[in-house]
């Protein structure tokens, strides 16, 4: 493997000149008063309860997502073509849903296999048909990048059913200006702070036609789910009611909530609940996160759910290999961003070489998420890409692959010091009435040394994001 | 506000303030117990406690008798009695950890400390001599979230809430700390009027902070019908009967709401009934029976309470019956109906 593209550092060692301003600064301090600000941050982190509940481990366990000073920097003309290609891409993710829930024109075509999207167990058939406002789907959609080789950018995945993270890049962002104020007076840099009112405001755009005011809530699934933190956070934020299943309710296809002063009515529902519990009657019947009914008055048109149900069929890693396509066939235009070659397991062939090159491939599940459920060839133990090899076999169709790709490094303070590690990048792009975002997103990185995964479930940690303002 | 928003202030505010009044009663029957036997029958008050709080089933199922060492075990740490101090401190919590966002973090701070060092307590249990600190503790605890919650709270229904929380429980409670002489005199009416009785009083006045109150009111002996009259007339005594309904129907008046009006009715009624009441009528009726009766009314305003702002099962749509989650934290005590019967 090709040595990692460092973020700070050029090839001969110099500092690159996005990070010149910084290197001069952190030149300037000393050890001790970065070891003080970083124990500030611990403890600023822990009392506000910034935390996340981990899956698997002990009930109710939270722990705190590791903050690491070393911002990752954005020079402001990559971003300016980040952003473009985001765009690009968000607006024919959109076309896409709106296409394979009406005409199905790109299956008609044939530049995606109709199979692929109607035999999918992402495609729901209930959306056949169904208008949403503005025929916008993906409303927040979280698109991971990476930067590979010599610097280019690649979309790793689309994250369009309830993308969380946010919270932390504005988390992150608040906690740099407590720490180093100087830092942002040296520095232009460009403000994320605004998230929350461009969120609401996006959220505001997507209110059925004829609705002056319309009534926002964030609906989670209760306390104990893992991103509990931001559900609290951006309802906080907004100023909107932050629901649980059981206030709302059902009548005469209007959503309701409860209050003390009587039934009130919800005109969009920010949900934070995956589709599958979302209605028992419509979907599944066991669960008690969501609200009876609501999947008919979602049909009748008097909610607006963002995002809307049946958005995994556009962010499913077999789908994904087509996103070029749709931005080729609903925009007429050639990709900005790129995607990861991929190798698909359904078939033979890609299979074949698959199984061959485990130990330097990345082998995903088509559904997974969260960096469960994946095999990372290059730094897993013989036995573990065996035990991966029968799965595989089991289920083909369940796995996609791809090259393990030397994601760039940025300097991070780890306990033997500063040392690169890897990192990636999550930018929020809202899509309502227009398409928009704030600059950077959320860096995640993999604290462990030579570890590629970045999730916060696999012990990852964040960085603030800056994109330079020119 | 959501109903739910509203439920779990409500229930917040109510459990702390069982939390301490129950360290209360506790306390009154310790020196109830402490004192000159009146009756030949063990564990007497410690019976006479059971029975007034509702909970003598449970404990007869898991104790053998109502000893000092067992029922106040049952009472404070038992986590498998829903009315322990232990569990009240613990729903208070959980009320107060659903709604974080929506109480100031002082406030927080404060229960979820509470619950820290209740946990503490029940590791290593209360030792003989730590009786009377554990319920100074309780009560100081209690004091310290009223506190915060006044010093930090804008004046909206999220304070309303808490505060009808702690004012119908407060009722209910003060209610049943007065009918403690009547469980535990009933046996034997003979020694009315002597030592025995003036210590029993004098206990149960401290009990609810009342000794120095009654001293400054009537400035004269303790009988049972002053006693009576400061803790169930007296418009000045923050924890009569009176009082906490005052403040009841203040709160609900400022609360409203479109579904209000039994509930308006209701509470204006008992308070205004309380307003304009007098000491002699309540005990040609009986003592013992008024208190039942008043026991009975502050149940049905609380389900009223339910019903109107929280919105009970029974109103929903059918469907809904499935979503409701199994456990809820919040719980009522048996309707007195149930107890007296």
């Amino acid at each position: 493997m090709k040595p990692a593209y460092n973020e700070m550092l050029d090839p001969s060692g110099k500092v690159r000149p996005s990070y010149q301003g910084f290197a001069a600064w952190l030149d300037s301090t000393t050890p001790e008063f970065i070891a003080r600000k970083r124990e500030e941050a611990d403890l600023a982190f822990h009392r506000v309860g910034i935390t996340f509940a981990v899956y698997g481990e002990e009930a109710g366990k939270e722990r705190l997502i590791p903050f690491d000073i070393v911002p990752r920097i954005i020079p402001a003309a990559e971003w300016q073509r980040i952003e473009a290609g985001l765009r690009q891409r968000v607006k024919a993710l959109n076309a896409f849903l709106n296409d394979v829930y009406h005409g199905q024109e790109i299956l008609k075509a044939g530049r995606i296999p109709a199979m692929q999207v109607l035999g999918n167990s992402q495609y729901r058939a209930e959306m056949a048909g169904v208008d949403v406002p503005g025929g916008i789907y993906a409303h927040i959609a979280g698109v991971d990048l990476v930067r590979a080789g010599e610097g280019e950018y690649y979309v790793l995945e689309d994250n369009l059913r309830t993308p969380s993270g946010v919270s932390y890049m504005l988390e992150d962002r608040k906690m740099m200006m407590r720490l180093f104020p100087e830092l942002f007076a040296r520095i232009s840099i460009a403000p994320v702070e605004h998230y929350p009112d461009l969120l609401l405001e996006n959220l505001r755009s997507v209110a059925q036609q004829g609705v002056t005011n319309p009534n926002v809530v964030l609906l989670t699934p209760g306390q104990f789910n893992s991103a509990y933190f931001e559900h609290a956070f951006l309802a906080q934020q907004m100023g909107i009611e932050l629901v649980e299943g059981n206030d709302l309710f059902v009548r005469d296809n209007f959503v309701f909530m409860r209050t003390t002063q009587g039934p009130q009515r919800v005109d969009v529902i920010y949900r934070r609940i995956d589709d599958d519990f979302l209605d028992p009657l419509a979907f599944r019947k066991d669960s008690v996160l969501g609200v009876p009914g609501l999947f008919n008055a979602y049909r009748a048109g008097r909610v607006t759910l963002a995002n809307a149900i049946g958005t995994g069929i556009a962010d499913d890693k077999a789908m994904y290999i087509h996103v070029p396509e749709m931005i080729r066939f609903y925009c007429g235009e050639e990709p900005i961003l790129s995607n990861v070659p991929t190798w698909e397991l359904a078939k033979p062939k890609d299979l074949k070489y698959v199984l061959e090159h485990l130990a330097e491939l990345v082998v995903k599940e088509v559904h997974g998420s969260g960096g469960y459920g994946m095999l990372v060839g290059p730094t897993s133990s013989k036995a573990e890409i065996e035990s991966f090899r029968t799965k595989i076999l089991a289920t083909p169709d369940n796995y996609i692959a791809q090259p393990t790709l030397a994601l760039s490094t940025c300097p991070t303070y780890v306990d033997s010091g500063v040392a690169p590690r890897h990192i990636d990048l999550r930018p929020y792009v809202l899509s309502g009435r227009d398409i928009s975002m704030v600059p950077g997103g959320l860096t995640r990185v993999a604290l462990k040394h030579g570890s590629l995964v970045v999730n916060s479930s696999q012990g990852g940690g964040t960085k603030d994001t800056w994109v330079l303002e020119n | 506000m959501l109903s739910s928003t509203a439920d779990h202030l409500y229930w917040m505010a109510r459990s702390m303030e069982r939390a301490e009044n129950t360290a209360r009663m506790l306390d009154v029957t310790y020196r109830m117990s402490l004192l000159k036997q009146t009756v030949a029958e063990p564990h007497h008050e410690w019976r006479a406690m059971l029975s007034i709080s509702g909970l003598h089933e449970d404990f007869e199922d898991r104790y053998d008798e109502p000893s000092a060492d067992n029922v106040m075990h049952f009472m404070a740490l038992d986590e498998k009695n829903p009315g322990s101090i232990y569990n009240s401190i613990f729903s208070a919590r959980e009320n107060a950890r659903a709604i974080r966002g929506v109480i100031t973090s002082e406030m927080w701070e404060a229960l979820n400390g509470t619950w820290l060092e209740m946990r503490q307590i029940h590791a290593e249990g209360i030792p003989d001599d730590g009786v009377s600190p554990f319920f100074e503790w309780v009560k100081e605890r209690s004091h310290l979230s009223r506190g915060i919650a006044h010093g930090t709270l804008l004046r909206d229904d999220i304070f309303r809430f808490l505060r009808l929380g702690t004012f119908l429980e407060r009722a209910d409670n003060t209610a049943r700390i007065l009918d403690v002489k009547y469980h535990i005199l009933l046996p034997s009416l003979s020694d009315v009027g002597g030592a025995a009785d003036y210590y029993h009083w004098g206990a149960l006045l401290r009990s609810v902070s009342g000794f120095e109150s009654y001293r400054k009111v009537y400035r004269d002996l303790i009988t049972p019908t002053r006693v009576a009259e400061l803790l169930i007339l007296r418009p000045d005594m923050p924890r009569s009967l009176t009082a906490c309904m005052n403040e009841v129907n203040r709160l609900v008046q400022e609360i409203n709401g479109p579904r209000s009006s039994e509930l308006l009715r209701r509470c204006g009624l008992l308070s205004g009934e309380l307003r304009y009441g007098s000491i002699d009528g309540i005990f040609a009726g009986g003592l013992h029976e008024y208190l039942s009766d008043f026991l009975e009314r502050i149940y049905e305003l609380g389900n009223l309470i339910n019903t109107t702002y929280f919105w009970s099962t029974d109103e929903l749509p059918p469907a809904m019956f499935a979503t409701l989650p199994a456990a809820t934290l919040s719980f009522n005590m048996p309707s007195p109906s149930q107890l007296m019967a």
